[in-house]
């Protein structure tokens, strides 16, 4: 089994790595085709000054050498100076916002699966009720509505009419309550629904039957069976609910002014700050690659079925 | 012997009533039988054909300009000529006190604005419903191009045989490894923001889940009798592609296309938002929500008109695209 | 021997969009401690929505619209859903169709053997675990306290049904309900499981009601039959009664399309026609418009019940003493013949 795993483990971290080295050669290179220079004063400086600044920044070089520079840096996790910054290198920059990033996120997507699940748990058990309506337009709501909207909205109600939730910046833990809750819609709508589906389908299933033959109850069933297997699949939904979350990140970040790597980005776009903009897309693609990858794994992992079919072959 | 006991004369009617007596249907009457049942599709599709309606009569016929600045107009909040409901009336608090900002900045009496002025003095109803023409617009052409690319690419992938698709199948997984974000911000710095960068940016990766789908539909249907026989008799492959094959994979190509309307309605807005995508003057419900969002401290009602448009199309999109999808496909239907 | 199981006169019909269905018209019969009873019908019969009626697991458009379903004394269809889920598994349990599907697949099988035992007796771990190993012995899982760790994936069809049945005994039940146990395997495994359910109803005295479309199976394991069409008892007996000495016509069409009996004569029989739609059932003998031997009363009136023996009974006109001598089937009628002639013989 070791060996199956090990080789597709090694095929899954090659196509990474590939897709990866494609990403980070496409930005370099659509930033070298940029006709604007990221200097915007340059005008006002002489020729010399100019002269400097480019062997500064490694622009004096010809493209290819830049290149090998520039993957050499990436290497060693050095992703130039930023142009927006002076002399603050992109990766000291990022990293001291990658924190709030990592917690708004993890924030979100722990509260909204977790009361997504509770939710399409209980619209399952009690099909075509009130639980289950309240589920239904939950899961339709945070699908449909963008996350600004709500972020907006709860802006309104929570910060502006009752005033007892900060509305921007990141200070202590009641600052992160808006920002999470809009930022958790859209995973907790994706999880209610996919569990109560999950879970209806599973419901109708022989092994609920005979558990329900053996005399348990509804939430002896619903929990010893059909969250369990309901959840399994629940896992794959991880990485598209990931890349909503760095979707939305952008937007919420600017409007709390959560000093993440969504408001700098935002930020280095308008300003074209371009090592920053290649820096965070390669982040960006490297998270999702990662994700997608673990929740392969994880798949495996969870999943008796899969788990043990491997060890079968030993 | 009694006659009621005299062996009964074998009907063979009997046999005959017990034939299938269900009328069958074509599948899009079937489908559109389905759907009319379901009430919130129903309902998501006349607002949506309305909105569509008042988009495009909207480019004839506003109340006011949409671009039209009147500086002294600047800031009024909505009002509806003849109605006092709280909101609509012309008045506003300011520090605590109910002003009447009409009266105070001596508009005459004939002038009103529906959902008021943004700071300019340009009429926010007429801004919006420009907002929503170009949205709609935007969103539209963007599904139609994803269409277009992702059958055309989905059927030569499926029909093309084993090297073709090969080759198609590992661009798509690599193209398919970049996150959609990162390919809109990058042909966001590289072009000058606009509706066909837009449109564009949301394109480049947007035709994918077309393409993978329609693929799928295709090698599934390649191997049905019909098709078999088609090509048995000689049909070119482009035409088994369009007469055989396309006419049978619509329903899941409708549902999908109405799946990805909503998504660029999303992602137009949220660039425009956050100020990467149109830029004001140019209206749309992104740049509207950006310009509201600045005032909504101070002047919410700016932010609130856009913010609904938004919503309710958004809602109606969805609920219409499931509505497609259950009556389309009831065993996908999620109960 | 007492009854352990009396059905009276159940009436069951389900809600569909189309109108309502009356699936179970008055059936009614008695199942006696430690026998086998097989309830035998095509599919849309009725006999699957009997037994789950039993356990109280319709679904929720079915409404019981009367009869009375005493088990040890007591009316089964009077108890609270509490109260059902006590008899559930400990003391009527039930085991279906489909080994492949009645496990679950995300749960060890010594878990999920265990589970109704910890529910009903309120037993430790390690108490339960022992009863499994114990009832997955019984039922021949080979290594079975290695095995209990494993998942169903991991098992046969055959060797699942056997773990479906140790769950199904695990807390020694009065009554278990076989659900066409043996439709979903192989032939070789069906007579393996048949020969399982023989043997287990020696050791532990439960009473099986077997529930099965195929007559062929019924022979070695039943003591009497029950022959079900369109939501009603048409004919029951001793099983030697039933395949020896038929008298509805139904059950005739039924033996003369067994393939084993019909391999003497060139073409297999089957009863022409199909099951009747529930929706709207024909008039009088709901069989009459596929009964080659349909009497004109047939379509008006539905026929009363007439006693053979006093364990045999039938449902049909064909008995009145009004009706005509009917010949029945060369196949019944060789059939009787040697079941005469061996009677008289001893």
């Amino acid at each position: 089994m070791m060996k199956g795993l090990g080789g597709y483990l090694l095929k899954r971290v090659f196509y990474m790595l590939a897709t990866l080295w494609l990403i980070i050669t496409i930005t370099f290179f659509l930033m070298k085709l940029l006709p604007a220079s990221p200097f915007t004063n340059l005008d006002k400086l002489s020729k010399t000054q100019v002269e400097i600044l480019y062997s500064q920044y490694g622009l004096d070089k010809p493209v290819a050498v830049q290149y090998l520079i520039y993957m050499r840096g990436f290497a060693k996790g050095d992703f130039g100076v930023s142009f927006q910054f002076k002399n603050q290198p992109v990766a000291d920059l990022l990293s001291e916002r990658v924190g709030p990033s990592l917690q708004l996120g993890l924030q979100a997507i722990l509260f909204g699966t977790l009361v997504g699940i509770v939710l399409g748990a209980l619209a399952a058990m009690w099909q075509n009720t009130w639980v289950d309506a309240l589920a239904t337009i939950v899961a339709i709501l945070g699908r449909s509505i963008p996350n600004f909207i709500f972020a907006v909205i709860l802006q309104y109600v929570f910060g502006l009419r009752l005033g007892i939730l900060p509305i921007a910046m990141w200070k202590d833990f009641s600052y992160t309550i808006l920002p999470t809750l809009a930022l958790s819609m859209s995973p907790m709508a994706d999880a209610a629904r996919f569990i109560r589906t999950e879970m209806v389908e599973v419901n109708n299933s022989d092994y609920i039957e005979l558990a329900r033959a053996k005399g348990m109850n509804r939430f002896e069933i619903a929990l010893r069976h059909g969250l369990r297997n309901s959840l399994i699949p629940l896992i794959t939904l991880l990485g598209p609910m990931a890349v909503g979350l760095m979707t939305g990140s952008l937007v919420i970040e600017n409007i709390f002014a959560v000093p993440g790597i969504g408001e700098q980005f935002v930020k280095s776009i308008t300003t074209s700050d371009y090592p920053t903009i290649m820096a965070v897309t390669v982040l960006y693609s490297a998270m999702l690659v990662v994700v997608i990858l673990v929740v392969d794994l994880l798949y495996g992992i969870v999943d008796p079925r899969i788990r043990v079919a491997g060890e079968g072959d030993k | 012997m009694n006659e009621r006991f005299a062996p009964l004369e074998l009907a063979d009617a009997a046999y005959e009533r017990e034939k299938n007596e269900a009328p069958s249907l074509g599948f899009l009457q079937d489908s559109w039988r389905r759907l009319r049942k379901n009430r919130s599709a129903v309902v998501s599709l006349s607002v949506l054909v309305f909105i569509v309606c008042v988009a495009v009569a909207s480019i004839w016929l506003t109340p006011h300009n949409p671009n039209r600045q009147q500086l002294e107009h600047g800031n009024l909040p909505p009002r509806i000529a003849g109605l006092s409901i709280p909101g609509f009336d012309g008045k506003m608090t300011t520090r605590g006190r109910v002003i009447d900002k009409y009266a105070q900045e001596g508009i005459p009496d004939d002038v009103s604005y529906f959902l008021g002025t943004d700071d300019l003095g340009r009429d926010l109803f007429s801004r919006l419903l420009a907002g929503v023409r170009v949205s709609l617009l935007i969103a539209f052409i963007a599904a139609f191009l994803d269409l277009t690319i992702g059958v055309a690419f989905g059927l030569i992938s499926g029909l093309g045989g084993e090297r073709v698709d090969s080759v198609m199948q590992r661009f798509l997984e690599i193209l398919a490894g970049i996150p959609n974000l990162v390919v809109m911000i990058l042909m966001l710095t590289i072009f000058k923001p606009g509706i066909l960068t837009i449109i564009l940016a949301m394109i480049v990766t947007g035709w994918i889940s077309m393409a993978r789908i329609v693929r799928a539909q295709t090698m599934k249907l390649k191997n049905q009798e019909y098709v078999l026989a088609a090509t048995v008799l000689g049909q070119p492959r482009w035409k088994i592609a369009l007469m055989h094959i396309l006419p049978n994979i619509s329903g899941v190509v409708i549902v999908q296309m109405m799946f990805s309307i909503p998504q660029a309605i999303f992602f137009e807005a949220f660039l425009s938002f956050v100020g990467l995508g149109l830029r004001p003057p140019n209206a749309s419900l992104g740049t509207l929500l950006n310009e509201g969002y600045k005032a909504f401290r101070v002047l919410p009602y700016q932010m609130w008109a856009p913010t609904a448009a938004l919503s309710v199309i958004m809602l109606a999109f969805n609920l219409l695209a499931d509505g497609l999808r259950d009556a389309f496909d009831p065993k996908m239907s999620d109960g | 021997m007492g009854n352990i199981l009396e059905v009276r006169d159940l009436q069951i019909s389900f809600d569909t969009y189309a109108g309502r269905v009356r699936a179970i018209r008055g059936v009614g019969f008695d199942l006696r401690q430690g026998e086998t009873l097989a309830i035998v019908g095509e599919s849309g019969s009725g006999k699957s929505v009997t037994s789950r009626a039993i356990m109280r697991l319709l679904a929720n458009n079915a409404n019981i619209d009367g009869g009375h379903i005493y088990f040890k004394g007591d009316d089964l269809l009077a108890k609270s859903e509490r109260q059902m889920q006590g008899v559930r598994g400990k003391e009527i349990s039930m085991i279906f169709q489909d080994p492949m599907t009645s496990l679950d697949p995300t749960m060890n099988i010594g878990n999920q053997v265990e589970e109704s035992y910890r529910k009903h007796f309120r037993s430790g771990k390690g108490e339960a675990s022992a009863r499994a190993l114990e009832l997955l012995e019984l039922v021949g899982i080979p290594d079975a306290k290695r095995r209990m760790k494993q998942y169903p994936h991991q098992f046969s069809g055959g060797q699942r049904q056997r773990i479906v049945i140790a769950n199904a005994l695990i807390c020694d039940p009065d009554i278990l309900i076989a659900d066409e146990p043996t439709t979903a395997l192989d032939v070789t495994i069906q007579a393996q499981i048949l020969d399982l359910m023989k043997d287990i109803q020696k050791k532990v005295s439960t009473s099986i009601i077997f529930i099965t479309h195929d007559l062929g199976v019924v022979a070695n394991v039943a003591d009497r039959v029950a022959v079900m069409y369109a939501g009603k008892i048409v004919e029951i007996g001793l099983t030697d009664e039933i395949f020896y000495d038929p008298r509805h016509p139904y059950t005739w069409g039924l033996l003369c399309s067994m393939p084993t009996l019909a391999a003497s004569g060139d073409r297999l029989y089957s009863i022409p026609g199909s099951p009747p739609n529930m929706l709207t059932p024909p008039t009088g003998d709901a069989f009459h418009p596929r009964n080659p031997y349909a009497l004109a009363i047939d379509a008006q009136e539905e026929p009363p019940v007439f006693r053979i023996s006093d364990t045999h009974q039938v449902s049909s006109w064909l008995l009145d003493p009004r009706a005509g001598k009917v010949e029945p089937p060369g196949e019944i009628r060789r059939r009787q013949e040697w079941f005469a002639a061996h009677r008289a013989a001893g």
